[in-house]
């Protein structure tokens, strides 16, 4: 229940910290982003917030999504977030959400999509072991069993087989902010996070299990 | 400022400016920053320069020497703080990048042979 920022990953490097320890970093765009929209128990049945990021031109949005935008007098953006809060107090229309809203050493969950396999077998899906190789062998990355005979004579539901692999919202938990850059809206996140170079990504302050947000 | 620049701008401040030029086959002393009991101290380690890898910020070298009998191969992260210095102390032919070979070779047979056209 707590407000988070949206932004672009840009790469891998590493830093080193003060003890001379190479830390391997993300570099993530974090905003600018602006408050779209402000949703209240009275206006929509539950508070939070709607936030845009990535400007674009305006030939790139339909004209309703140009009147939403107007209404908050924000410029036109690529994407929308909604983050559901307790109370909506401090927030209000047009205003911006930058990356000076984490800090360094800070514990944060970053959301975003992981890389598409396509259509993988059953080595990358799901980690099966490989028939061998040689041997006269022609068992080399076949599934092997795929379960018992005439009883149940089907296969369940839910056996792991080859298919779609990728491509699927993923999240990272508990990842560290590294240092923050205020001027150029840059967060370093240790280790790494979802997607290629240019995806979108979504950073939350870590819901922990027990902790008060 | 795209995504390259904007990474390359953050190495930058982590960059050393000070490296000497180091080839492969060049004998290097390596100045290791070390923690002893909260204290901390430069050791010196001297060999020769077997492999270089990667580039930028992630620049390596391989440091072989023999110590007490025993061959050592230290990978020291050239740009990382905690190598303190570096200092050439001889210039060595090799007509390869990676100097593998030496591993298999002992006493005399592990010597290159020094050259003079590049300044230390």
């Amino acid at each position: 229940m707590s407000v988070g920022i949206l932004g672009t990953k840009l790469g891998m490097t590493q830093v080193f910290d003060e003890t001379g320890v190479s830390i391997p970093v993300t570099v993530v765009q974090a905003g600018p982003c602006t408050v779209t929209q402000i949703k209240t128990p009275e206006t929509d049945g539950y508070s939070a917030i709607q936030v845009g990021y990535g400007e674009v031109k305006e030939k790139a949005l339909t004209k309703p999504e140009l009147g939403h935008f107007q209404k908050s007098g924000a410029a036109p953006l690529r994407y929308l977030h909604e983050y559901r809060l307790e109370g909506t107090d401090g927030y209000e229309l047009g205003q911006q959400i930058k990356a000076d809203a984490f800090e360094a050493g800070q514990i944060i969950d970053v959301i975003g999509t992981s890389i598409g396999k396509g259509f993988a077998g059953y080595q990358k899906r799901h980690n099966f072991k490989r028939g061998p190789m040689a041997h006269g062998s022609k068992n080399h990355r076949a599934p092997g069993s795929t379960g018992a005979g005439t009883t149940p004579g089907r296969v369940y539901p839910g056996k792991r087989m080859a298919g779609r692999m990728g491509n699927s919202r993923v999240t990272i938990r508990k990842l560290t902010v590294v240092r923050v850059d205020v001027e150029r809206n840059l967060l370093l996140i240790k280790g790494a996070v979802p997607g290629k170079p240019g995806a979108l990504i979504n950073i939350v302050p870590a819901k922990i299990v027990g902790q008060a947000q | 400022m795209n995504a390259q620049e904007v990474i390359r701008s953050i190495e930058q401040e982590y960059l050393k400016s000070d490296l000497p030029v180091i080839h492969v086959g060049d004998t290097v002393k390596v100045g290791v920053r070390i923690q002893e009991g909260g204290k901390e101290r430069v050791q010196p380690y001297e060999g020769t320069v077997i492999a270089m890898r990667n580039g930028g910020i992630n620049e390596t070298i391989t440091v072989r020497r023999i110590f007490q009998g025993v061959g050592v191969e230290r990978v020291f992260l050239l740009h990382s703080p905690r190598v303190a210095s570096i200092q050439v102390l001889r210039r060595g032919k090799a007509r390869r990048a990676k100097l593998y070979y030496l591993r298999d070779r002992v006493g005399k047979a592990t010597r290159l042979k020094q050259r003079f056209d590049r300044p230390l």
